[in-house]
């Protein structure tokens, strides 16, 4: 293999790299300020806290599809290379 | 009974339930051990060299279709599940899948088809279009889902006929409260008067997927709900009953939205117009995504016990996979809840009336 192709290589795998650690930091930010606003909500009214338990986690479960999309594509990326 | 039940303490049920998806997941990497450890040996009767374990190579043929359902490694653990191809060239052909396989090659071809990556042609003729119409692996487990929910529906339904009036019993009495779950937190809010019409369809949506997930994470069967095509098709459910249903209403804020100046009603109706195709894709990527990508992470720290070739890496990782395992469970019924939450809200905004205008 030419050694332009294998650098290519390279660089696309580093990107991959690069990009799931990057949606690793986007999903770690989003849940984290969902789970931050949870607990504020959780300490103002107690009562409150099933149902904003509930919605905690289905939105932390949509943040994390996102984060999971970038995944896959960053797993292809190195697989196909 | 009860007594029972009530000397064993919490925290052994706990540590047994554990020790079960530890051995699972243990006898799931086993599998690979061996099929790794038998590559071996039939390469060394051949006098090659044995190849290294590829990561890459078994976690997407884990995660995609396949013509054979390999159980474990063996005779009796491969199913060849049939094939049924229809070209114009050829006509109908229905055979077993094992006439393709011929001692670990899978070059041999027969009765003038050839496969190659999961892809079958006609040999020698690349470009003729044959209509795969084969019992996949994931078609078997759709099949196993439908039987699945039938046999547990109408046992459910049976029950609830035979105890009206009086208190739930049996399978009854566990799906009662998520079916009444499902009516009064997703679809009665969202869909509102008429929430009765659209039950039937979100209840079928809701368990299909559910039971669709949990099966996929059982050792040893198919991607069903991370099939591409499955969510495509649920999403495209959704997206004829959002579109045949829609009111008025609907139509107007798409086309010709009211309350607002005339420039920007253009500007809006491409947006709006791409709006509507893009719920059902959302719908479409949201599920695939999710089951998929936790099937990939869990075969990959499973994977991570042969790339090191060591047995501590293995406890390690398998606890790891334990974890990550329930917390696959919650993803399952989280992506059920959330699909069939999104479907009612797309019906449920195809069909309000809007009282204002």
């Amino acid at each position: 293999m030419s050694l332009a192709l294998l650098l290519d290589i390279s660089y696309a795998i580093m990107g991959a790299g690069i990009g799931a650690g990057l949606a690793a930091i986007g999903a770690g930010i989003g849940i984290g300020k969902i789970g931050g606003s949870a607990m504020e909500g959780m300490a103002r009214q107690p009562e409150a806290s099933g149902k904003i338990q509930g919605a905690m986690l289905i939105i932390a479960a949509l943040i994390e599809v996102a984060a999971l999309f970038a995944l896959v594509i960053c797993l292809l990326i190195s697989f196909k290379s | 009974m009860r007594s029972f039940f009530n000397r064993i303490s919490p925290f052994s049920l706990v540590l047994s339930f554990f020790f079960v998806f530890g051995t699972l997941n243990f006898s799931k990497g086993q599998e690979h051990q061996e099929a790794a450890v038998e590559q071996h040996e039939g390469d060394h009767h051949e006098g090659e060299k044995a190849e290294a374990f590829n990561a890459s190579e078994v976690i997407i043929h884990h995660v995609l279709d396949d013509h054979v359902w390999h159980l474990w490694d063996g005779h009796y653990g491969t199913i060849h599940l049939p094939i049924i191809l229809y070209s114009s060239e050829k006509g109908l052909d229905v055979f077993s899948s094992s006439h393709f396989y011929d001692e670990h090659h899978n070059v041999v071809e027969y009765n003038g088809y050839v496969l190659e990556h999961n892809h079958i042609s006609i040999a020698g003729n690349h470009e003729a279009y044959v209509l795969d119409l084969s019992i996949t692996k994931n078609v078997a487990m759709l099949l196993l889902n439908a039987v699945l929910l039938v046999l547990v529906f109408s046992a459910v339904a049976k029950g609830a006929k035979n105890n009206a009036g009086k208190a739930p019993k049996g399978i009854q009495s566990f799906f009662e409260p998520i079916i009444i779950f499902v009516r009064d937190e997703i679809v009665k809010p969202n869909i509102g008067h008429h929430y009765h019409k659209f039950l039937p369809y979100m209840l079928t949506l809701f368990f299909f997927i559910l039971f669709g997930n949990l099966l996929g994470l059982v050792p040893g069967s198919g991607n069903l709900t991370g099939n591409i095509a499955v969510t495509l098709t649920l999403a495209v459910f959704t997206f004829i009953i959002t579109n045949v249903k829609g009111n008025k209403g609907y139509w107007g804020h798409i086309f010709w939205t009211p309350g607002v100046p005339l420039p920007l009603r253009i500007v809006i109706l491409p947006v709006e117009i791409i709006g509507i195709f893009t719920k059902p894709i959302s719908l479409t990527i949201r599920l695939f995504v999710a089951i998929t990508a936790g099937h990939i992470v869990l075969l990959s720290l499973i994977s991570l016990a042969f790339i090191f070739q060591s047995v501590a890496v293995g406890f390690v990782s398998s606890t790891i996979v334990l974890f990550i395992n329930l917390i696959e469970l919650l993803v399952a019924g989280i992506q059920a809840y959330v699909f069939t939450l999104f479907s009612s809200l797309y019906i449920g905004m195809a069909i309000a009336d809007h009282e204002h205008h």
